[in-house]
């Protein structure tokens, strides 16, 4: 089910997983209408090759806080797991020093 | 007793002098050389925007010290800082076996696709020109669907 949606191939299921059903068939059905809407989720660390995630680099880390200053999930950015825990470690180090915030409103 | 390297950053009020900012490093200095450690780097980051206020201050004066040393002495200094009034916040933070690991993946990297290029008949690094362009054709942000959270 999670496979072959949109234009998301063979390896495009990962991020996808754990889902609530009915969205999954809405997305299915968006999919056929318009078959590029979707765009296969990817890693980043993956893609760009880049191993070290840390706190001090604050533009690395910044897409990642959106304005409500929590932790961008994974469903949504496509982060690895891998890459995801890294990211995770980083982030909250960085808010210690007041480089990322703990909270916005 | 192991040498390990650490990083130490710490934030003093942006109104601090720099004879208070070289006093600071000079007690950090001080210990580090006491406890058989020595000062790898010493970055100064200058004054930055605090992304949140602690206490009155909304901006701070950062400065990144790299410590090569050992668990004691960074306990120390970490004690030491602590007490520290015009230190307003600090981090240490072990540094090496991060970075161990950041060689080993990069170097894996760089040996299987050297290794794969020699099996398809083609010189092991990279020529200029070659496949195709390392800049990414979308650079767009929507790669994040926001409004999901």
């Amino acid at each position: 089910m999670a496979f072959g949606q949109g234009r998301s191939g063979g390896g495009g299921g990962g991020g996808r997983r754990g889902r609530a059903g009915d969205k999954k068939d809405k997305d299915k059905e968006k999919g056929q209408r318009r078959p590029m809407f979707r765009r296969r989720k990817i890693c980043k660390f993956c893609a760009d090759k880049i191993d070290d995630i840390n706190y001090k680099d604050v533009k690395l880390l910044g897409p990642f806080v959106p304005e409500r200053g929590k932790i961008l999930p994974r469903r949504i950015s496509g982060t690895c797991a891998l890459h995801q825990r890294k990211l995770q470690t980083a982030i909250k180090r960085a808010r210690q020093l007041a480089l990322i915030p703990y909270v916005t409103d | 007793m192991s040498v390990r390297q650490y990083e130490l950053v710490y934030i003093l009020p942006p109104d601090s002098t720099e004879q208070q900012v070289a006093e600071v490093h000079d007690l950090v200095a001080a210990n580090v050389t006491r406890l058989n450690g020595q000062i790898d780097k010493t970055e100064n980051w200058g004054r930055r925007k605090l992304a949140y206020e602690i206490g009155p201050l909304k901006e701070g004066f950062y400065v990144l010290e790299v410590i090569n040393g050992s668990g004691e002495l960074m306990k120390e200094l970490d004690r030491r800082l602590k007490v520290l009034d015009q230190v307003i916040r600090h981090l240490v933070v072990r540094s090496d076996e991060e970075k161990k690991v950041v060689d080993r993946t990069r170097t894996r990297r760089q040996t299987n696709s050297e290794r794969r290029r020699v099996k398809r008949g083609l010189p092991p690094t990279r020529q200029p020109g070659e496949g195709r362009s390392s800049e990414p054709d979308d650079m767009d942000d929507d790669r994040f669907e926001m409004g999901e959270i």
